[in-house]
């Protein structure tokens, strides 16, 4: 098993470099990221002085491996807006992030586990279809407009949550809602087809003929079986959720990593968006990582 | 093997399941309408989208207390809504019409290669895979869109470079398991060239699983360009995109809520039917397997 | 083999078991056991005879609808019973192991997490009892090093191994009524000896009442005290197993029994005996033979209501055929 994980740990590495190229190409589209910086009324010469103090006259490859071996030791870069480091920055919206992220897995595993099993245990009837039914309207829904509509309805017109702003942690509760509501139907799939294959089995036959009850059947014998996707998609959402917050918390005008990020984007600073990038896909890789260690505890068979 | 293209996989395993099937019909239904709005768009609309009228700014909908002449109300800059959802279709069709043939050519060709000769050729491609699961896509998108500017087209590219991973696992799953077929050797064994074995032999068998990824690809693409188009990255005004209008709508959603809320209703209807369609889809042509 | 003359342990009359309106795999079954004895319901496969074992304890798959004029278990009807009170026999009074050892047990609990539910479930028993005791099995059903093998995963075992495990599993509430669905088809020949032995010896020491479903006659030549030979859904013929092997009156199991090499019989220059033909599929609602068009001494009657023979005491079969037949054909 170790093995195993060495060779997924080399791939991830691997990745992370490739991620990094990538988010660092990203930065360069424009052809003239001095230009970018300096703005529609900058002169020649304050390009000219932009490019000298921030080294963009080097060429790409030098740029890339100065940034990397940085961004190796943990530096990722100053600011261009706010002249403070990068790292800085994000390390002081992370933690809003990621409390909205992990609030909005939870509550999306609330709901779609129990449901899933419902539907998987009542295949076939009104019950599931309805489920699937949820499911598909998730789906479709577009996050931030559910956001408005949520902050009209609910925020505004009741007065039950803040329209927008972390200052309580009231605050955290909509978004969380929409973020959620965006995981569940994956998450509710899965579980689904996961028990639906895991009541298929013939330990399930055993375990009946054995006399016990159906709940035990269902949640010992078959939700077990059934865990090990869950828990891989789960990873997956919740890297969604990090990576896709930008919205809502533009949204919800959350001070939190996504907003940061449309906030540079916006304002041309980029190695806040470089390194932004770079982050969140480094966590993603984490996560699947993470995630594959547990499925690993789960399933004894994986672990000679 | 005679120049026909041969759709054995397709045609052989339609069943109809009951009432899934209503709910198919009714996706199709929409998606449809949906086609047809796009296409007669300057017939449908009554007024030219892009026409201001700063003296008819914000009137309410029919319904609320509005004028027969504009039927959905007027937005702030009193261009007719109801022209504006129209051509709003046009531009959610061309999205996401447009970025599933780009995606799935890039997603496809990875998958097929990737299916159809394992070994490094797989690494290589699940590598791939690997890096574009990684990376936060609608930060990508921004970005891009930040910094090479915002059009339809650049919107379109940008989607399509990034939304073609669901196309290339399914294709390459699908390929595993067609590939040891017997009719694929006995392609390969009469001589036929490895593109013509992936085309004609391998491509139309997996067409099925294809088509199902296709449907959701496109209502995803539609949902992240409205997602764009909200942040103001995506398509440019004055396009009337359904995600820019909500956009531009938002300070005014307070006092006049209808303005968010029938853009954001078309959008879920859109979505909802094009899912609805994907998922009969793939109950009628047993598209179950590869996912 | 004391076989007792009291009320059967299990007795089921005129099972009919039906997947909807498609099939109807089972046709009107009869058979009883008692206490300490072995009968063995054998057919080919598709006859319906795992379908009807796994009908006694309600284990049938979705769709898939039972009726019967009753089930007794001793004396309780267990058509009349709702799940909740058949969940409390299952694995308690009537345990049940199944074919494949490799998928019936779950793979991500230990083999003593597995054992030590069923006695926590029917008995309340504290996890530690119910431990020593699936260790006690374990060693009975002769598996080496039982403790070692409480903490290990079935994917650690081999076939056989797990098949003692369910064996042990199956015997952990001390069971009176045990239902062996081809315990040992899926294991190897060496291997299906000892774990038939295993059941022999175990029934003899408890005083089970064991139903094997096989399709091996040798299986039924080793363990049974009383056959039923079963045939697209109908019990043809059943009885003691000596007279019945001594004299099978029914055509099916006259061609069954013909086709056993018999190594050392003097005709060995004879063909192998083969049934032309194949297992019909039967439309529901057939109510004649199902061997008619196979049978070599079929007649148009074969299709309407057969009558039960008896040429003696316990042993019957259907057929239009008289006893004796046999005689006057050869």
């Amino acid at each position: 098993m170790w093995l195993f994980f060495l060779r997924r740990l080399l791939l991830a590495i691997l990745a992370c470099m490739t991620v990094m190229v990538i988010s660092f190409t990203l930065t360069r589209l424009s052809g003239n990221l001095a230009a970018s910086i300096a703005g529609p009324n900058a002169s020649a010469a304050d390009i000219a002085i932009i490019t000298k103090n921030y080294g963009l006259d080097r060429p790409l490859p030098v740029q890339f491996l100065d940034w990397a071996r940085h961004a190796a030791e943990g530096d990722l870069g100053r600011s261009y807006l706010y002249h403070v480091p990068v790292w800085s920055l994000i390390r002081q919206r992370l933690p809003i992030t990621l409390t909205l992220g992990l609030i909005a897995i939870l509550m999306a595993l609330a709901v779609s586990i129990p449901l899933g099993i419902l539907a998987a245990a009542r295949e076939g009837t009104i019950i599931d279809r309805a489920i699937m039914l949820i499911a598909l309207i998730g789906q479709a829904m577009p996050n931030f407009w559910l956001g408005l509509v949520l902050i009209i309805f609910l925020a505004l017109d009741l007065q039950w949550f803040p329209i927008s702003g972390v200052d309580t942690w009231h605050g955290y509760i909509l978004p969380a809602i929409v973020l959620a509501f965006s995981a569940v139907p994956a998450l509710m799939r899965l579980t689904r087809s996961g028990m639906i294959e895991a009541l298929a089995a013939d330990y399930i036959r055993t375990a009946r003929a054995k006399g016990l009850s159906r709940s035990k059947v269902i949640l010992k014998h078959a939700l077990r079986n059934a865990a090990m996707p869950v828990v891989a998609i789960t990873a997956v959402q919740l890297g969604y959720m990090l990576g896709g917050s930008v919205v809502i918390e533009a949204v919800f005008a959350l001070p939190g990593v996504g907003y940061l990020a449309w906030d540079s984007i916006t304002k041309n600073d980029f190695p806040v968006v470089q390194a932004i990038v770079l982050f969140l896909a480094l966590l993603y890789i984490a996560l699947t990582l993470l995630a594959d260690l547990v499925n690993a505890l789960l399933d004894p068979r994986l672990r000679r | 093997m005679n120049g026909n293209l041969v759709l054995p996989g397709m045609w052989r395993r339609i069943k109809l399941p009951p009432l899934r099937h209503t709910l198919t019909l009714f996706g199709a239904a929409i998606v449809s309408l949906a086609v047809f709005v796009a296409i007669f768009a300057p017939l449908l609309a009554p007024h030219n989208p892009f026409t201001q009228n700063l003296g008819n700014r914000l009137i309410p909908p029919l319904w609320m207390g509005g004028q027969l002449s504009h039927l959905l109300g007027t937005d702030q800059l009193g261009r007719d809504y109801f022209s504006r959802l129209i051509f709003g279709t046009r531009i959610s069709i061309i999205i996401g019409v447009s970025t599933v043939i780009a995606s799935g050519l890039i997603g496809i060709t990875l998958g097929l290669l990737g299916g159809f000769y394992g070994g490094r050729i797989d690494d290589a491609v699940m590598f791939l895979i690997t890096c574009r699961l990684s990376i936060p896509i609608i930060l990508v998108a921004l970005t891009v869109v930040a910094m090479v500017g915002s059009s339809l087209t650049i919107v379109i590219l940008t989607l399509g470079l990034l939304l073609w991973d669901r196309f290339a696992v399914v294709a390459r799953t699908a390929t595993m398991q067609v590939r040891n077929l017997d009719y694929v050797a006995a392609a390969e064994a009469a001589g036929a060239s490895r593109v013509h074995v992936l085309l004609r032999e391998i491509l139309p068998n997996i067409a099925n699983h294809l088509i199902v990824v296709a449907t959701l690809e496109m209502a995803l693409a539609i949902m992240l360009e409205a997602s764009l188009s909200f942040l103001g990255l995506g398509v440019p005004p004055p396009l009337p995109s359904w995600g820019l209008m909500i956009a531009e709508a938002k300070d005014y959603m307070f006092f006049s809520p209808w303005v968010i809320m029938i853009p954001g209703i078309a959008l879920f209807v859109l979505v909802l039917g094009i899912n609805l369609l994907g998922d009969g889809l793939r109950d009628l042509l047993g598209a179950d397997r590869a996912q | 083999m004391n076989v007792s003359s009291a009320a059967p342990v299990l007795d089921i009359a005129n099972l009919r078991i039906a997947f909807g309106m498609r099939a109807e795999p089972v046709r009107g079954l009869s058979l009883s056991i008692h206490r300490g004895e072995t009968h063995c319901l054998v057919g080919e496969s598709g006859c319906g005879k795992s379908v009807s074992a796994l009908s006694v304890m309600n284990l049938l798959a979705k769709g898939a609808t039972r009726s019967a004029d009753h089930i007794r278990f001793h004396q309780q009807d267990l058509l009349k019973l709702s799940e909740r009170e058949m969940a409390r026999l299952r694995g308690d009074k009537i345990a049940m192991i199944f074919q494949e050892p490799m998928t019936s047990l779950n793979p991500a609990y230990t083999i003593g997490s597995q054992m030590a539910e069923v006695l926590e479930r029917h008995r309340r028993a504290p996890r530690r009892q119910a431990l020593e005791k699936a260790a006690d099995l374990l060693a009975r059903v002769g598996v080496t090093a039982p403790g070692m093998r409480l903490g290990q995963y079935p994917h650690q075992l081999s076939g056989g191994l797990r098949q003692r495990v369910m064996i042990a599993m199956a015997l952990m509430c001390d069971p009176e009524l045990l239902i062996a669905d081809e315990p040992t088809t899926a294991l190897d020949v060496t291997v299906q000896a000892q774990i038939l032995r295993l059941l022999l010896e175990l029934q003899q020491e408890r005083g089970l009442a064991l139903l094997m479903i096989t399709h091996d006659l040798g299986v039924v030549a080793r363990m049974a005290n009383r056959v039923s030979v079963m045939y697209a859904g109908q019990v043809v013929e059943s009885g003691p197993v000596q007279p019945l092997f001594a004299a099978p009156s029914h055509p099916y199991t006259r061609g069954l029994l013909a086709c056993i090499p018999v190594p050392g019989n003097g005709q060995s220059a004879a063909p192998l005996g083969s049934i032309p033909g194949t297992v019909p599929r039967l439309a529901p609602g057939f109510t004649g033979c199902g061997f008619h068009d196979r049978c070599l001494h079929a007649t148009p009657d074969c299709t309407g209501a057969i009558p039960t023979q008896s040429p003696s005491q316990g042993h019957d079969y259907l057929c239009r055929l008289t006893p004796g037949w046999t005689k006057e054909a050869a």
